[in-house]
């Protein structure tokens, strides 16, 4: 399904949609208080791009130089060109370890390589310990949103899911009751789990360390009680310097829902005492976006969500109307990279409004990105034929002055001459819930003719 | 009063829909003590089929634009969408210089009023509530005004000029630089979304009491009014070159 029809299905509840949407824009309308008190908001998102164009100019030495930093750290360092082989190489290193109880914390990356459905697969037990993240896991439903997974949910549904998982009272929707619910359950994962796998907010080349931004803890408590930590990271998310990092934990969790910094900051240089530490470092198409010039400023996302909030659509449509791992504007440009046929509608998901690139952190020029794969999508002959067709007559008539003139005409004409039912048929996308303006009785050429020349 | 000739760039859309909206333009330019022209064999700025991802398909209709406007000292256009598609997109591979010279010299109307004419009063009256509905290519794209991403000094350049009519009275909005779902081709390709990002857009107005939703954009208000008429609701739209202009409601 494309996301028109998507969406169109998401709208058929309009209450929802408009708890979505107002929900949403409290999260922006956070983030525009708290992004207000730092006079300097607009130099910082200069200095992250400018930082981040720097990482892209040069992204294969700062890979090598973390790998070479990290490995005198002590840490293992592997390289995954794809989403199955990352899979394979968390694999090994569970199988190393006869592991089979895993905790998981804060990683967009690690659903990008469906790494839950293949580790299920063969038999373990993969908690994602986020709250949001395990109430979707619960629901057996991907994250509608990166930083707020399960922000498509009422507590209602939420209550009704941990009274079908953990038992808790039927009907009661306190949040504080069925997040103390929550929290118990997590408990006991975290004590027994083997293994904790975590994502990767930011990896410092200079120093082989990395650094992953959580609110509720839960990848400390992970990695702290667990014997092997896995951390998966995207070849993307490194900058240079250990002082470059600032730049960034000031604008992401503002940017993200408005508070001064995550909960938790959490640094990662070393394995402690007995504790065995990986990094896996994922290409899964970042090399090949890398490489088209025009749609290489993707890859400076720091995954926010901002771009989500601030989005007209996205807060009417919903996160699943993108069908792809990352929704909303963002996702709609690095996931044609990805597989341009299946995500083909995305690019056309908006109304180019902008407001994504102006809210973005690190200033990613995203609506003109998403102009430039419509490009792509008409020159590689994937969009449907009727529209193709009709945008070739479009051309033909807008470049003659007499065509567009006696079509104007005509056009004109029908509409003052045939009756609102005809109009208004179900072809007339248009006319289904909006009139067509009342034709004037002459264009403005005509107008001109007779009163100026 | 401005030294040099004027080029009227008038919509497809307004020419076909809304000739008052370029009348209505062309009268405030001559009042300003403008030398307006207005090319007779114009089109299109090429943005359905551009914005469509058929850039590759637009030559003919830029080499059109270019033949037409060229000459000009000043481009101005009632629209902020289509001014800023020439300013972005516009190409020649015939004449590239002329392209060039074309593009820097567009200008969107409010734009051409406030930085180039530089005017401080209108004589104009206008004793209504109105909503100002700030389009966004105009808002973002040609910088008409702060959008609320972004930490700049607040300020819109058409409000400014609005607050210049008689008896005009601009009411708050909730959302103030959220996109009306108009979007050109999106307006039909994802129709459900379009008229909801409409009919919430058209209920704020309503919401503080607005009689008549004014902007940049006829396009924009285009689609919000089939909304309002389909609806029956009590509000009305104008383009912005008609309240500047003198119009009644």
């Amino acid at each position: 399904m494309s996301h028109a029809e998507k969406t169109a299905e998401f709208l058929k509840d309009e209450a929802k949609t408009n708890w979505h949407n107002e929900t949403l824009w409290w999260v922006r309308s956070k983030r525009d208080l708290s992004s207000k008190l730092i006079p300097e908001w607009e130099e910082l998102r200069e200095l992250a791009s400018s930082v981040k164009n720097n990482v892209m100019s040069q992204l294969d030495v700062y890979l090598e130089q973390f790998e070479q930093n990290a490995l005198a750290n002590g840490i293992n360092v592997h390289w995954a060109e794809t989403g199955e082989e990352h899979n394979q190489i968390v694999q090994s290193i569970l199988d190393k370890h006869n592991a089979q109880r895993i905790v998981k914390s804060k990683s967009i990356l690690t659903e990008e390589c469906h790494l839950n459905e293949h580790l299920e697969k063969t038999g373990f037990e993969v908690v994602d310990t986020d709250l949001g993240e395990r109430i979707v896991q619960f629901a057996k439903q991907p994250p509608s949103h990166i930083v707020l997974p399960a922000i498509h949910m009422k507590k209602e549904e939420i209550s009704e899911l941990f009274h079908e998982h953990l038992h808790t009272e039927e009907g009661n929707n306190d949040p504080q009751y069925l997040t103390e619910a929550a929290r118990n359950h997590l408990r006991e994962k975290f004590l027994k789990a083997d293994i904790a796998i975590t994502g990767v907010n930011f990896g410092i080349a200079e120093t082989g360390g990395f650094v992953v931004c959580t609110n509720e803890g839960n990848a400390d408590m992970g990695v702290h009680l667990a014997p092997v930590h896995i951390a998966c990271m995207g070849i993307e998310k490194l900058i240079p310097r250990f002082q470059d990092l600032g730049i960034f934990t000031r604008l992401l969790a503002r940017s993200a829902t408005g508070q001064p910094i995550t909960n938790y900051t959490s640094h990662f240089h070393k394995p402690r005492e007995g504790q065995e530490m990986h990094i896996i470092l994922v290409d899964n198409g970042r090399a090949k976006q890398l490489g088209r010039e025009q749609f290489r400023d993707s890859l400076k996302c720091i995954r926010c969500g901002a771009c989500m909030n601030t989005c007209p659509i996205y807060r009417r449509s919903g996160g699943y109307s993108y069908g792809s791992t990352v929704p909303g504007p963002i996702g709609s440009i690095l996931s044609p990279g990805f597989d341009l046929k299946k995500h083909k509608s995305l690019p056309f998901a908006s109304t180019l409004c902008g407001s994504c690139s102006d809210v973005c952190p690190v200033k990613i020029n995203i609506h003109e990105q998403l102009y430039e794969w419509r490009q792509v999508i008409a020159r590689e002959g994937l969009d449907d034929l009727p529209k193709r067709f009709s945008m070739k007559i479009a051309g033909q008539v807008l470049a003659s002055p007499k065509l567009y003139f006696t079509m104007g005409k005509m056009a004109r004409f029908s509409l003052k001459t045939l009756p609102k039912a005809l109009i208004n048929n179900p072809l007339n996308a248009w006319g289904k819930q909006r009139d067509l303006p009342e034709p004037p009785k002459e264009s403005f050429k005509e107008w001109y003719k007779k009163n100026r020349s | 009063m401005v030294e040099g000739k004027v080029g009227l760039f008038i919509p497809c859309y307004i020419d076909q829909f809304y000739p008052q909206v370029g009348i209505a333009t062309l009268e405030l330019l001559e009042k300003l003590g403008c030398d307006v022209h207005y090319p007779a064999n114009q089109t299109c700025c090429g943005q359905p089929t551009d914005n469509s991802g058929y850039a590759k398909e637009n030559a003919a209709i830029d080499e059109l634009f270019v033949d037409n406007f060229s000459g000009y000292d000043y481009i101005v256009c009632p629209s902020g969408s289509c001014s800023l598609h020439i300013k972005d997109h516009l190409h020649s591979a015939q004449h590239p210089e002329q392209a060039t010279t074309v593009r820097q010299r567009t200008y969107e109307l409010v734009e051409f009023l406030t930085d180039v004419l530089k005017i401080k009063n209108l004589e104009t009256s206008f004793p209504h509530k109105v909503g100002y509905h700030a389009s966004c290519h105009g808002l973002r794209g040609l910088r008409l005004g702060s959008s609320t991403e972004r930490n700049v000094a607040p300020f819109s350049k058409s409000e400014d000029l609005l607050k210049m009519v008689k008896n005009i009275e601009l009411v708050n909005l909730d959302m103030t630089t959220e996109c009306c779902g108009f979007g050109g081709t999106f307006a039909v390709l994802e129709e459900a979304l379009s008229v909801k990002m409409g009919k919430d857009r058209v209920a704020d107005h309503l919401r503080h009491e607005a009689e008549v939703i004014t902007g940049n954009d006829m396009s924009c208000l285009m689609h919000m009014e089939g909304i309002i008429n389909r609806n029956g609701l009590p509000i009305k739209v104008k383009h912005i070159a008609e309240i500047l202009n003198g119009t009644a409601l």
